[in-house]
């Protein structure tokens, strides 16, 4: 297995960080239930309580704020189901403001109580995928329970002005959700700073295990359980602890804090360098999103090709060993091209001939090379079939 | 499960094969002279197809081909070439598209419309030859299948409807044909062509 593999989609995952998997190995004997009173079960507890602070100073908020959750995904269907209670008890106050470009954890859910009978609304983004401000202040109004916006984008890597949303948010007696998703240990962020009253991480975005994750809720805002039987978290998320992937998501935590803007320089770097790249030695390529160092997340860079399709791009390079993401149709198993490209008005060809790179921490400077020499022959061979060459 | 899963991402060897080394592709500034050309497809659905033959003495005598489409689109285009050649021109109207897929040791179920393109093209190429030399098209309409029985509504009504843009919803076919106005048993079949066809030849 000396075939070279190139990791490229640290947006969809991340590899565990050395760290993190030691961490784990050497606290492998901490399988005591943290509800149980013996040693064992106090000596987990403490493990988990170490973990939570570990988050609550990486996202700068209380540590009694910090509920585990099985991931992002599911912090945010409770963060949804938390406000359609807060409907069902026929507040006045009933309406969910989100976004045309969030996740599909939080899309679909959305999507899902609208046919339900209750009412969202979404907020458009411009050319290079940010909310508009002027449309967001339009929409939230007294009849507002909860706005969510995502802190950055996971394919267009655009960072949305979250600050300034949960200032329209609460000016109009909102609660704000960020979805962090995406931006947790590549940009500084601060739920005080922010002002966000829920705030969704996953630990696997962020060189830590797959499966564990948080919801932040600020202390006194609504909360209802989001899995009953227990009374674990307070009794809001019932389950035998995870303490092993609880220890993984505290170190990931530890990590992300400490080596932030070292993460944040060189992610941009490589980015910098393969946008260069591409633009020289590629005719005719469309970069999505902002170039701008403080609107993308730093490692970020996605790209469409003119004339050529998605998939066939990903799977070219699969074969030299480059893993990378497409917002082609062919690849996300619907008809529809990656609908976040869409809402920020790409043109249907080009979303389905965009190509997501994602950096992260095990990346260098010698891959960003290697798909330099790679990309440009695949992309002309792609072209060179295409109905649609010049 | 995990076949389940597995099979919508994995393809076979001889997919991959066609996908890295696709056969009769009509490389650029190639001096082949078709006597017919057929597209299909249209970008909003990710999947565009050219397919170029020429003919002799009733077979096609060689054929050439371009896409812009995923992976499955190139192999199933590059198989479907291979199995055209030579063959006679009624012979090659009926190619199917589960012949194709058959070849190629199946497709992931969702990447199956990918092939329909293939199929369709080269119809569309052998009526353009047929057209282009004043010839009668003994071949059009043998291939229909009925849907809709009580209308006696065909598969290629609905894409010849579709595409001269007559037809763009389901209220619009029934009117135009009547199909699934009787019994009504057919109602999903006909949506499922529509849907098909919309979706390849554009709304």
């Amino acid at each position: 297995m000396d075939r070279r593999v190139v990791y490229l989609d640290n947006n969809g995952t991340t590899r565990m960080a050395d760290e993190v998997i030691s961490f784990m190995h050497e606290n492998d004997d901490l399988y005591g239930n943290a509800s149980s009173m013996h040693t064992l079960g106090r000596e987990a507890a403490a493990g988990i309580e170490w973990a939570r602070n570990e988050v609550a100073s990486l996202i700068d908020a209380e540590p009694e704020g910090i509920y585990f959750t099985s991931g992002a995904s599911e912090s945010n269907n409770t963060v949804l189901n938390i406000f359609r209670d807060v409907a069902d008890r026929g507040d006045k106050r009933s309406r969910i403001v989100t976004t045309e470009i969030e996740h599909p954890a939080t899309i679909e859910t959305v999507r899902y109580l609208r046919k339900k009978g209750y009412r969202i609304d979404l907020c458009p983004v411009d050319s290079i995928g940010r909310i508009k401000l002027d449309e967001l202040e339009a929409l939230v109004d007294d009849d507002t329970a909860l706005v969510s916006v995502m802190t950055g984008n996971n394919e267009s890597g655009t960072i949305q002005p979250v600050k300034e949303a949960a200032a329209i948010a609460h000016k109009h007696g909102a609660y704000f959700h960020t979805d962090a998703t995406q931006a947790i240990g590549k940009i500084p962020v601060s739920v005080k700073d922010i002002g966000a009253d829920y705030l969704s991480l996953s630990a696997h975005k962020f060189y830590g295990p797959k499966g564990i994750g948080v919801l932040y809720a600020k202390p006194s805002v609504p909360l209802s359980p989001f899995v009953h039987g227990g009374h674990q978290e307070k009794g809001m998320r019932a389950g035998t602890y995870n303490n092993q992937a609880i220890l993984g998501l505290g170190k990931a935590a530890e990590l992300a804090r400490e080596n932030l803007e070292e993460e944040h320089r060189k992610l941009w770097q490589m980015r910098t360098a393969l946008r260069k790249g591409i633009e020289e030695r590629i005719p005719d390529v469309i970069f999505n999103g902002s170039d701008d160092e403080s609107l993308c997340l730093p490692g970020t860079l996605n790209v469409s090709f003119p004339r050529a399709e998605g998939e066939s791009i990903l799977l070219y390079l699969d074969f030299e060993g480059i893993e990378v993401s497409t917002g082609s149709a062919c690849a996300t198993g619907s008809l529809e091209p990656s609908y976040v490209l869409l809402a920020s008005g790409l043109d249907v060809e080009l979303a389905h001939g965009s190509v997501r790179f994602s950096f992260g921490r095990y990346n260098t400077m010698d891959d960003v090379e290697y798909v330099l020499e790679k990309l440009p022959p695949i992309i002309e061979k792609v072209r060179s079939m295409s109905t649609r060459r010049v | 499960m995990a076949d389940s899963f597995m099979a919508q991402w994995v393809y076979t060897d001889t997919v991959k094969d066609h996908f890295i080394n696709p056969r009769n592709l009509w490389k650029d500034g190639e001096d082949f002279k078709a006597d017919g050309i057929g597209e299909v497809g249209s970008l909003a659905c990710g999947d565009q197809m050219r397919v170029g033959i020429t003919v002799k003495d009733g077979r096609i005598s060689d054929i050439r081909w371009l896409t812009y489409g995923c992976a499955s689109a190139i192999a199933s285009t590059s198989m479907m070439s291979e199995m055209a050649k030579g063959m006679t021109l009624e012979e090659a109207y009926h190619l199917t598209p589960a012949m194709i897929t058959d070849k190629l040791g199946g497709l992931p179920e969702h990447k199956f419309h990918c092939s329909v393109l293939g199929d369709k093209a080269l119809r569309a190429a052998i009526d353009d030859y047929l057209l282009r030399n004043n010839m009668e098209n003994p071949y059009k309409g043998t291939t229909a299948k009925i849907i809709c029985e009580c209308k006696g509504v065909t598969d290629h009504m609905i894409e010849d409807l579709v595409k001269s843009g007559k037809v763009s919803n389901f209220e619009e076919l029934q009117k135009e044909t009547g199909a699934a106005t009787a019994c009504g048993k057919c109602r999903m079949k006909i949506m499922e062509e529509l849907n098909e066809c919309l979706h390849i030849y554009g709304k």
